[in-house]
């Protein structure tokens, strides 16, 4: 089995079709739900309950296997193209709300407010619309609301985010150089750093419904605004999950200085998710 | 012998028996037997759906569904075929394909293999069982165009996280057939010496990558602006019922590729075998396939000329549609030279690849119509679109499907399969598929508009024949099963080699292959 001349094939596995009907279930509970029937929720929660249970079998097995040195040099590039092109996958998906985006900004908006051949458009639609960044629309949508600056605390979470990249290189630089404690600090500070992120996104939102009558309901200003920051948030809390799950094997003593894969994945998406805050940083909360 | 082998090494590795085999599998044969079939089932399934619609239209007025369960029909044949047939069907055909041509031992990622795969049957239930609400389906068309996609029933969410699965499934099997392709390879294999098959592959994984999440994107702000408030395709807040349409393009025109490219492939290589000779410009089949890749992503506004673009948009998508003329025309003219002057004979898989250069070029030129700005004004919407996506789909990616399967049947099976019978299908499959979508060029020319139950009296002469092919196709297809379920049977076994003039990995190898096929990777020259 650990022959490591041969590429490792798994010879049977249930983890994916379960992995399946747990996902199968929270989506129908997910679906339930938004069509306003009580059931919803307890099946939801019990479909998310599953998929953790599972998620964790399935990586369980994996960890165990990798530690156990079934996989040899061919299967460790194997994961890391998977884990290349999952990344790009993530790009594009985000990249079809920026260009939600774009559009609202640079052609929706304008044309509702009368730019060019569309001047009837205004006129006989929304004569009183006038076209400005941030808009709930021609109708107000959801009323009066107060833009988020990007000074403050989206100013305070990219310096967060851009420190814990530091850190968490730093961490990598302590398992090339086999220095334990570096390796564990190192990351301890880069899941801190992220999880105060995700305080601060949830204090923000909670701070723009109360205080800025800033929703999702607030035209499309609101809709791109909570889209792309949940979203983003979204992944950040996944991150963050993924490097403390990573902090706890490098506490057992996974990994070695030339074999950690696992730890580099890991890297590279919260590198991207730092990546996306910056165009984030800029699109949304800046310009 | 090999079967033999093969049940040696099962008894050492305890594989499990009966349904758990196909349950818990992580082996690339058996996934894509899977695809294959369930591809199959599905297209069954749509089958029937398209059979209700020709029913309705065999004569003018309503007769047998009521309209808006004909709007579920058209939507869920359409999601049906698209995700549940061709998809599947080329997928499947990877996985089968793709380790054996490249002399590699599996796929590079046998769980998410397995993954890849369940996710579907999942899905479908889900996106099927929506037929039977109060509220009935979708009904908006599979391009789910807000606002009407928005005031569904029930279906609306289940549909769309059905298609959130199906996208799932798409992007890890890409995942897994791109990281395959890049690091499974046989020594010696460089990349421009891998089967033309395996290259096409590759850059279907890569569209598929790039535009399935921007679907998920796409239906994930339907579902918000249904439920949860926002405004991305509402005027009134700012913004804008077109922006679905642009961002649904802009996954839908790759899409579309991913639909044809790997049938390009088969064709590629079927062409070849049954000529005796090599793929005719080699090269430039890669770099054709490449462009038209890449020019996928900047045509997408095309499928909305009439929305009312600027005109510097509508001339922009005019010219890059027309561009993508070319790589296509090389891909034509290579498999037509490939055929001069070659020792050809004409068996089932090659009667098929024939009929696809010939109708998939028919619905080449009706797209080279399409894509012609004030020519597009007349017929956008019609018939003359429904028959120019039906020509490249059926006779181009299903006939590609079927040639692949009748060529590596007996590669899988070990069997041969009848060729009388295959000839016989072939020719029962060509003239009712032309029967069935010809006439819609002349409805779509004289005004015929797309996705009506009931149309004008003037259309009944060539709607009828359009049923009535669409019968015989359907029943012709009842066919293949049987030829299918025949070969299983046959007591004869196969040959390693089974075309004499076929060339590639996968023919060094044992009919059936091996569970496991190459232990030990081969040497490529």
């Amino acid at each position: 089995m650990s022959d490591s001349n041969s590429y490792y094939v798994p010879h049977e596995t249930k983890w994916p079709f379960l992995n399946t009907v747990a996902l199968v279930v929270l989506f129908i509970g997910l679906a339930n739900y938004l069509n306003g029937y009580n059931s919803g929720m307890s099946i939801m929660a019990t479909g998310l309950v599953l998929l953790l249970i599972i998620t964790y079998g399935w990586f369980s097995d994996v960890v165990s296997e990798s530690e156990a040195g079934t996989y040899n040099a061919q299967v460790d590039i194997s994961f890391r193209w998977g884990m290349v092109w999952f990344i790009f996958s993530e790009v594009m998906f985000f990249a079809a709300f920026f260009g939600a985006l774009y559009y609202a900004r640079e052609l929706s908006l304008p044309w509702l407010g009368g730019v060019g051949s569309k001047v009837s458009t205004n006129i006989v639609l929304w004569p009183q619309f006038e076209n400005v960044w941030p808009s709930n629309g021609p109708t107000n949508l959801g009323g009066d609301f107060i833009l988020m600056k990007a000074g403050g605390i989206p100013a305070i979470n990219t310096l967060l985010l851009l420190t814990s990249g530091l850190t968490v290189t730093w961490a990598h630089h302590g398992l090339k150089e086999q220095n334990r404690n570096k390796l564990i600090y190192g990351l301890l500070l880069t899941v801190l750093l992220g999880f105060i992120f995700v305080g601060f996104q949830a204090y923000e939102y909670m701070h723009a419904y109360s205080d800025l009558n800033l929703k999702m309901t607030s035209g499309i200003y609101g809709s791109t605004f909570y889209m792309l920051t949940g979203f983003h948030g979204f992944h950040v809390t996944l991150g963050a999950i993924m490097l403390t799950v990573i902090m706890f094997r490098c506490m057992k003593g996974h990994f070695s200085g030339d074999n950690h894969f696992g730890f580099e994945a890991v890297a590279w998406y919260w590198h991207f998710v730092d990546v996306v805050w910056l165009g984030l940083f800029v699109f949304v909360y800046w310009l | 012998m090999s079967a033999n082998i093969d049940k040696l090494h099962d008894d050492h590795h305890h594989t499990p028996s009966g349904i758990m085999r196909w349950i818990t599998t992580t082996n690339h044969k058996d996934i894509g037997t899977l695809y294959l079939w369930f591809s199959l089932i599905m297209f069954f399934i749509g089958g029937l759906m398209a059979l209700v619609i020709r029913a309705e239209l065999f004569q003018p007025g309503l007769q047998l569904v009521v309209p808006g369960f004909f709007n579920q029909m058209t939507t869920m044949h359409a999601l049906i075929m698209i995700f549940g047939a061709v998809m599947p069907a080329f997928v499947g055909l990877a996985n089968w394909q793709i380790p054996i041509m490249i002399g590699a031992p599996d796929m590079a990622l046998p769980r998410l293999n397995n993954w890849s795969f369940w996710i579907l049957p999942f899905a479908f239930t889900m996106m099927i069982s929506t037929l039977f609400f109060e509220s009935g389906g979708p009904a908006a068309g599979w391009t789910l165009y807000p606002p009407l996609s928005l005031q569904g029933g029930d279906s609306m969410p289940f549909v769309i996280l059905s298609i959130h699965m199906l996208g799932l499934s798409s992007i890890l099997g890409a995942i897994n057939v791109i990281a395959t392709i890049l690091n499974m390879r046989a020594p010696g294999m460089t990349l421009m010496k891998m089967p033309i098959f395996v290259w096409t592959w590759l850059i279907t994984a890569f569209l598929l990558i790039a535009a399935m999440p921007v679907l998920a994107g796409a239906i994930t702000m339907l579902l918000t602006d249904r439920f949860f408030g926002t405004s991305f395709f509402t005027a009134s807040g700012g913004g804008d019922p077109v922006l679905f349409q642009h961002i649904f393009w802009f996954f839908g025109h790759p899409e579309v590729y991913i639909l044809i490219l790997p049938a390009f492939g088969i064709v590629s290589t079927i062409i070849p075998a049954f000529s005796r000779k090599k793929l005719f410009g080699y090269d430039s089949m890669v770099y054709a396939t490449a462009s038209i890749a890449l020019l996928s992503f900047i045509v997408w506004a095309h499928h909305m000329f009439t929305v009312g673009m600027p005109l510097a948009g509508e001339i922009f998508f005019m010219l890059t549609t027309m561009l993508i003329a070319v790589p296509t025309g090389v891909k034509v003219f290579n498999w037509v030279a490939t055929m001069w002057r070659g020792s050809m004979t004409f068996e089932t898989p090659m009667l098929f690849a024939i009929a696809f250069i010939v109708l998939f070029t028919i619905g080449g030129f009706s797209g080279l119509m399409l894509a012609m700005v004030p020519a597009d004004f007349q017929y956008h919407d019609t018939y003359f679109v429904v028959a120019h996506f039906h020509y490249v789909l059926v006779p181009g990616a299903v006939f590609a499907i079927i040639a692949a399967v009748y060529y590596w049947l007996p590669k899988w099976t070990g069997k041969m399969y009848n060729e009388s019978l295959g000839k016989l299908h072939f020719w029962l499959t060509t003239i009712f598929v032309n029967l069935t979508f010809f006439p819609m060029h002349f409805v779509g020319l004289a005004g015929m508009p797309r996705r009506i139950p009931d149309y004008a009296v003037q259309f009944a002469d060539f709607n009828a024949i359009a049923s009535v092919g669409a019968f015989g196709f359907g029943l012709s297809q009842l066919l293949f099963v049987y030829i299918l379920f025949d070969t299983l049977k046959q007591k004869v076994s196969a040959e390693d080699k089974v075309w004499d003039g076929a060339e590639g990995l996968e023919w060094t190898l044992s009919s059936p292959p091996p569970y496991h096929s190459f232990e030990k990777a081969p040497k490529v020259e």
